[in-house]
């Protein structure tokens, strides 16, 4: 019983953790794939759309799920302005101009938020009815990453739906696999680009927010979860909605329980494990696509 | 007739130069401006500067100009080179800040070499100021509230058991070895010891605090760096339903900075504290200290412990320049400084001779809900504690 009680709360804990990876992380997923653009300020939207959560919360005493909705479009809209007037300049340069170019946005955004708004923490409260403890029968487990996990759930199975079953995801998941051969079937890969990034970058500021709990707020979240973003999108594969969302519930379960096991151990089994798994599989762990 | 005019002139005119010598003092400052020490830097620089706004007539007759170097993290390389390039590019009188711990050991060697005062106004690891001959220290040890809180754990709360938390870093394994010595020398056992990621960025605390509740301690003993860790601490502290489970959170004060008390609302009431300042506590000049802050910063801005190390420490350079008239010798510097005593806002302080480092009041703290904000309420004060880590000799600071 009590052996059962603690893989329920690891599980919890973990699965918890790994929603807000895949929520952050499938836009990236998706942009790279379909592009084969390596954007690496895609933190720095997370970051700016939980600012825009947060601040909307604070200032103008918004609720917790308009605020995310707000979020959701105001970084959207601000992606799409940066790409048209910026990324789609460089869609043709090589990675390494890709990399220095989203990089110095990220130092951009970073410095931007550390003037405008300042160094801080961001708090952001929840509504008391997300906080606390909720029963759920074999053990009492923190609300708010039930609710995650719910949330999460529902945001795959959305995705999943819309990437399987919808117009737009078929012409993505087409662009993904072959990209000329998509473009000579009339599909306009920049328009689906554009709406991708838009999405891409909204889903990421809906992490932000929804992360916020557990991954605080401030300038330098741009740079410092990156490096987990990137990992997932590298187990994951490129461009694949349920790769993305196993390897998120892989790689926030087993940082859970090494954490808790073996904390002396800090993250370096996380770093060990990546390497691990894409010397054994380099094009991802679940992706179809072998390159 | 003419020589002695000629004679007069020239002994003016030296005066006069040596007099223009004597104006400025320089002060380079390292600290954290960019970064995840950004609001850490904020603070501590408040409080150099308020010190001198509010000191104005005792700096006169001479000028204090402070350079200031962002030394961007806690890694400890750029640190080294902004104090390098503080000595010998711009020819600094003395040096001050060092936030982050390992900044201040990475520089030790450049600040024996450089032969300057350099005065420590946060970093806590208790053997830093062993390290340079040159190192004064006006913040704290981490064994100043680590060794005195593993006592009022085992007396005062009556623990019998502890879990320890710490951030994998010097002050945090400093932390750790504090309380451990003096709360099982006490009869208390800490049970489990816990390292929780490093200083460099906030990791999520559930797993770490998830295997503190399993092993069911009296007390979790939490040292991380003030700010968003502390934030994420007390967060996940009550999001785990670990008061409810019995388990109290103590700590060094850096769980209840006052710049993020505020915001942790109701999640913080009932945190233990040891700690030399918070901007609660009831003394005049920590009254007019906190007045002037909020005038000069906003009243919704409030100062903290390392407010109070960087504007201390800007009294201890103002005695020095003072004292020595503007010639900042360093063996000077030191001789004046030993034995220094001073009405800070913590209450009285003064530098041990011996080790250089501070000796003050401490201060066990409850936070309470009081008039709709988190109120830190003193329950206990211990007078004149030095740190025990140089003052025994133990671990760390055993003589080689």
């Amino acid at each position: 019983m009590i052996f059962g009680v603690d893989v329920a709360s690891m599980l919890l804990g973990g699965v918890a953790a790994g929603m807000v990876l895949f929520i952050v992380s499938v836009g990236l997923s998706v942009t790279m794939g379909l592009m084969g653009f390596v954007n690496l300020a895609h933190g720095g939207f997370a970051m700016l759309g939980g600012y825009a959560i947060a601040l909307a919360m604070k200032h103008w005493g918004l609720g917790f799920v308009p605020a995310l909705v707000f979020g959701f479009v105001v970084t959207a809209a601000a992606s799409v302005l940066l790409e048209r007037l910026l990324y789609a300049r460089l869609y043709r340069a090589t990675e390494l101009d890709q990399v220095l170019f989203t990089i110095g946005l990220v130092f951009m955004m970073i410095a931007s938020v550390t003037l405008l708004i300042g160094p801080e923490n961001q708090p952001l409260a929840l509504p008391a009815i997300l906080q606390g403890q909720i029963n759920l029968g074999i053990t009492q487990y923190r609300t708010y990453s039930v609710v995650l996990i719910v949330v999460g759930i529902v945001i795959v199975s959305g995705l999943w739906l819309g990437f399987e079953r919808t117009q737009i995801g078929a012409q993505i998941r087409a662009a993904v696999d072959n990209r000329r051969m998509a473009e000579s079937l009339g599909i306009n890969i920049a328009r689906l680009f554009t709406i991708t990034f838009a999405f891409g970058s909204g889903m990421a500021a809906l992490g932000g927010g929804l992360g916020a709990e557990f991954l605080g707020l401030d300038p330098q979240y741009a740079l410092k979860y990156l490096v987990y973003f990137l990992i997932v999108v590298a187990v994951g594969g490129l461009g694949r909605v349920t790769g993305v969302f196993y390897a998120a519930l892989l790689i926030g379960v087993l940082d859970f329980v090494l954490k808790k096991y073996v904390p002396q151990g800090g993250t370096a089994f996380i770093y060990a494990l990546t390497i691990l798994l894409l010397l054994w599989r380099p094009q991802g762990l679940f992706s179809a696509k072998v390159t | 007739m003419m020589k002695r005019i000629v004679a007069v002139a020239v002994a003016a005119l030296a005066m006069t130069t040596s007099w223009a010598q004597a104006q400025e003092v320089k002060v380079g400052v390292n600290l954290p401006y960019t970064g995840i020490g950004a609001e850490f830097a904020q603070l501590v620089d408040r409080g150099m500067e308020l010190y001198l706004k509010l000191n104005a007539d005792k700096v006169r007759p001479y000028k204090i100009t402070l350079i200031k170097r962002d030394v961007k993290d806690p890694g400890g390389a750029n640190a080294k080179i902004a104090v390098q390039e503080l000595l010998t590019q711009d020819n600094v009188d003395i040096l001050a800040g060092w936030i982050y711990s390992p900044n201040a050991i990475a520089s030790a060697p450049i600040v024996t070499a450089g032969k300057k005062l350099a005065v420590i106004m946060n970093a806590g690891t208790a053997q830093i100021t062993n390290m340079s001959p040159y190192y004064v220290r006006t913040s704290f040890s981490m064994w100043h509230a680590g060794y005195a809180l593993g006592e009022a754990a085992a007396k005062l709360l009556n623990a019998k058991t502890a879990v320890v938390g710490y951030t994998d870093f010097p002050p945090g394994k400093d932390s750790l070895a504090a309380f451990k010595k003096s709360f099982e020398g006490t009869g208390g056992k800490v049970i489990d010891e816990i390292p929780m990621g490093g200083a460099g960025a906030v990791p999520d605390f559930t797993p770490f605090f998830q295997r503190a509740k399993d092993k069911k301690p009296d007390v979790f003993f939490v040292f991380v760096p003030a700010g968003d860790h502390a934030a994420a601490v007390v967060k996940t502290y009550a999001a785990l339903g670990m008061r409810e489970a019995g388990i109290k959170l103590i700590g060094p004060g850096d769980i209840t900075q006052d710049t993020k008390l505020q915001a942790m609302g109701a999640a913080a009431v009932g945190l233990i504290t040891m700690h030399h300042y918070h901007a609660d506590l009831d003394n005049p000049e920590n009254k007019r200290f906190v007045e002037a802050w909020k005038k000069e910063y906003g009243a919704t801005t409030t100062p903290d412990f390392m407010a109070v190390g960087g504007y201390d420490g800007m009294a201890a350079i103002v005695h020095v320049v003072q004292t020595l008239k503007g010639k900042i010798g360093v063996e000077q510097a030191l001789e004046a400084l030993k034995g220094w005593k001073f009405a800070s806002p913590r209450g009285p302080i003064s530098i041990d001779p011996v080790t250089r480092d501070i000796v003050m009041n401490e201060y066990l703290s409850e936070a309470v809900m009081k008039d709709g904000r988190v109120f830190q309420k003193v329950i206990g004060k211990i007078d004149a504690v030095k740190d025990a880590c140089k003052e025994q000799k133990i671990g760390p600071c055993a003589p080689k």
